[in-house]
């Protein structure tokens, strides 16, 4: 029998190694995977939650659910904008886009 | 409970006598009797690939007006054998400059991705992997995992024309798994299940699902062989089109890895489409022995694949650009409506009786076929008029 | 240590390793496929909770559309097959610190919550119905229909516009 705090040991770490690469990544696109991580690590949360707790009501999984279609909406949206920005500014580097800064 | 009527529960219970006789516990020896389960399985699988080199070089050369291979053995059967042999001794060369862990996974991620299909297909009533209650879904995953392997292959071959093969395959690839979705919800809504051994029991006694929705039968068809990448969809591994395409720079047993999986791959969706549609391992005593069931499964199956390998070998390759056009404009819609007419369908005649309900399905998808049919007449007939109307003469 | 540990813990460091290897490597494509190494083992960890439904979803949507999508962005977005130049920004110790604080944070609060070495209870009415009420769940007026339909819409959004920022306006 798995105790609830294995999994929600696993989803922090997982939300925190996400949140480094969130940070420290220079590549726009490699920002994004670390996004994902992050995503990842929450669904964890949720379906443990749902599991270990009431799992009369299908709440925790529909909220994993409409996690996977929102994360889905969010890469397509974000990696189309990456690459019209490759397109006129020819690089992905997050630290070069700074037209916009005061 | 003889070893005829139920034979993997006999063999099973019999392993783990003998394994708790060694001393292992119950819950080692349930691992090891699985895993043995898995091999055998997976071994079958394999064995059959072999002969499919055999059965599809046979066919060809019948569909062609040739003899095809007739030295090796009687009939040629022992063909597959030299064929692996010369694969084998082979030299194995890796392209310059090429991802090498990416380049080495890729033709093992593509075969093993047909070789999970295996676990949830019913083989007989009491013979299948595993009875899993999304096995429907599980087919569709198990197809992303092939497309996921043509990327890589595509990319670590550090090629052009590799890249542009698997960006077009991959593209046509997931294109295609949106009508097949569909397409499998119609049996799912038939059956009241995702589940495989569900579905193939709720088509005993002749009440195949092929009668109840022939349309989506061949829609299913269809975007089966746009997802195998075999012709008329294989303009991206055509040898006289882009090269082989992602295939270009793998040789000797690699390819052979990639050739059986689409073998495999092709046969395992004949499986399942005899499964969804033509029922399964059903047939005469089928359900007293399954060994009988397990026969009627493969021979239903073969007739798929020999649907596949008819399509194969008298269509033209179609044009990526046609390709993906007919998808989102025909097969699309036409997989929707059909899914829209079916549920509609179902849920009203549910309870009217055997009878009215199979002749209801059954002229709702003739009803459909027909009005696509009328659609596409109109359409074509109002661009013909376009291009031979009385057109201005030059002016100078 | 029965067999769902011995997979938890398996797929546990999958996951640890890979997420790892996804925010350190250099090479941008196998940071995506280190990514796909992760949403397996996140696959297989939705199955052993019993969410089967979950785990089949998160293999076709997240490796099999996703990952792809990561895969054909990496490819179309970068110059020549080899990396260049560092790929951490000059504040990663900042942002590992930071990593360091949220999960001790984390761990921290949790420590304090009573309710952690709960084990799973049983699930009313067996786990082969669940992908029933899920179906039910979801499509029933009084409970979830209509999340349901609005993340339908917002994926509409989301690839209409997709396609249109990325398209070539000549």
């Amino acid at each position: 029998m798995i105790p609830l705090s294995w999994y929600l040991y696993l989803s922090a770490a997982l939300f925190s190694i996400g949140l480094f690469g969130v940070l420290a990544r220079r590549n726009a696109v490699a920002i994004l995977l670390s996004v994902e991580l992050m995503l990842n690590a929450v669904n964890i949360n949720l379906v443990a939650f749902w599991r270990y707790g009431n799992t009369a009501s299908m709440a925790g999984q529909v909220f994993a659910i409409i996690v996977f279609a929102v994360a889905a909406a969010e890469v397509a949206v974000g990696l189309s904008l990456i690459y019209s920005i490759y397109r006129r500014r020819n690089t992905v580097i997050a630290d070069e886009l700074d037209l916009m800064k005061w | 409970m003889s070893f005829w009527t139920d034979p993997i529960k006999v063999v099973y219970d019999g392993l783990m006598l003998l394994l708790t006789g060694w001393g292992l516990s119950g819950a080692a020896a349930n691992v090891i009797s699985s895993l043995l389960g898995i091999l055998l399985l997976i071994t079958g699988a394999m064995v059959l690939d072999i002969m499919l080199v055999w059965v599809e070089r046979k066919v060809v050369a019948r569909f062609q007006g040739r003899l095809g291979p007739n030295r090796v053995g009687p009939y040629g059967l022992f063909q597959p054998f030299p064929d692996i042999i010369k694969l084998i001794i082979k030299e194995d060369i890796t392209p310059d400059g090429a991802d090498k862990v990416v380049y080495n996974m890729a033709p093992i991620i593509s075969l093993g991705s047909v070789i999970f299909l295996w676990a949830v297909v019913p083989l007989a009533s009491t013979i299948y992997g595993v009875d899993l209650n999304v096995a429907l879904l599980y087919l569709v995953a198990a197809g992303a995992l092939g497309t996921l392997s043509i990327i890589m292959a595509g990319w670590s071959s550090n090629n052009k024309y590799a890249l542009l093969g698997a960006f077009r395959q991959v593209a046509a690839m997931i294109s295609f798994e949106i009508p097949m979705v569909v397409a499998l919800l119609i049996p799912t809504i038939l059956a009241g299940s995702l589940s495989l051994k569900v579905i193939t029991e709720a088509q005993a006694g002749g009440r195949w699902f092929f009668w109840l929705s022939p349309l989506g039968a061949v829609l299913f068809l269809i975007s089966a062989i746009a997802e195998l990448g075999r012709s008329p969809f294989d303009l991206n591994e055509g040898e006289s089109e882009i090269v082989s395409g992602y295939h270009i720079e793998y040789t000797g047993m690699k390819f052979g890895l990639f050739y059986a999986g689409e073998l495999l791959h092709a046969f395992t969706f004949g499986g399942f489409l005899s499964v969804l549609f033509f029922g399964g391992w059903h047939g005469p005593w089928a359900s007293q022995y399954p060994l009988l069931g397990v026969f009627y499964f493969v021979a239903k199956a073969m007739f798929g694949y020999w649907l596949i390998m008819w399509v194969k070998y008298t269509v033209p390759r179609i044009r990526i650009d046609h390709m993906l056009a007919f998808n989102w404009k025909f097969l699309t819609p036409v997989a929707f409506a059909l899914l829209v007419v079916t549920a509609v369908v179902h849920s009203l005649l549910k309870n009217a009786g055997f009878w009215p309900y199979c002749f209801g399905l059954f002229f709702s998808n003739v009803l459909l076929g027909w009005i696509t049919l009328e659609i596409l007449r109109a359409s074509t007939r109002r661009q013909r008029l376009a291009v031979e109307a009385p057109q201005p003469a030059a002016q100078h | 240590m029965d067999a769902s540990q011995v997979i938890f813990i398996l797929s546990a460091a999958l996951i640890i390793a890979s997420a790892v290897m996804v925010v350190s490597t250099r090479n941008l494509i196998q940071a995506a496929l280190w990514l796909i190494a992760t949403l397996f083992g996140v696959a297989i960890l939705y199955a052993v909770l019993d969410a089967g439904f979950l785990a089949v979803v998160q293999v076709v949507v997240y490796i099999g559309a996703i990952a792809i999508m990561f895969i054909f962005a990496v490819m179309l977005t970068s110059k020549d097959m080899r990396d260049k130049g560092p790929q951490v920004n000059a504040s990663w110790p900042g942002a590992a610190l930071l990593g360091l604080l949220t999960f001790g944070g984390i761990f921290v609060i949790l420590s304090k919550w009573d309710g952690l070495g709960k084990l799973p209870g049983e699930i009313p009415g067996g786990a082969d119905a669940l992908l029933a009420k899920l179906g039910v769940a979801l499509t029933s007026p009084e409970l979830f229909v209509l999340p349901f339909e609005v993340a339908s819409i917002l994926l509409l959004a989301a690839l209409i516009g997709s396609v249109y920022v990325a398209m070539n306006k000549k």
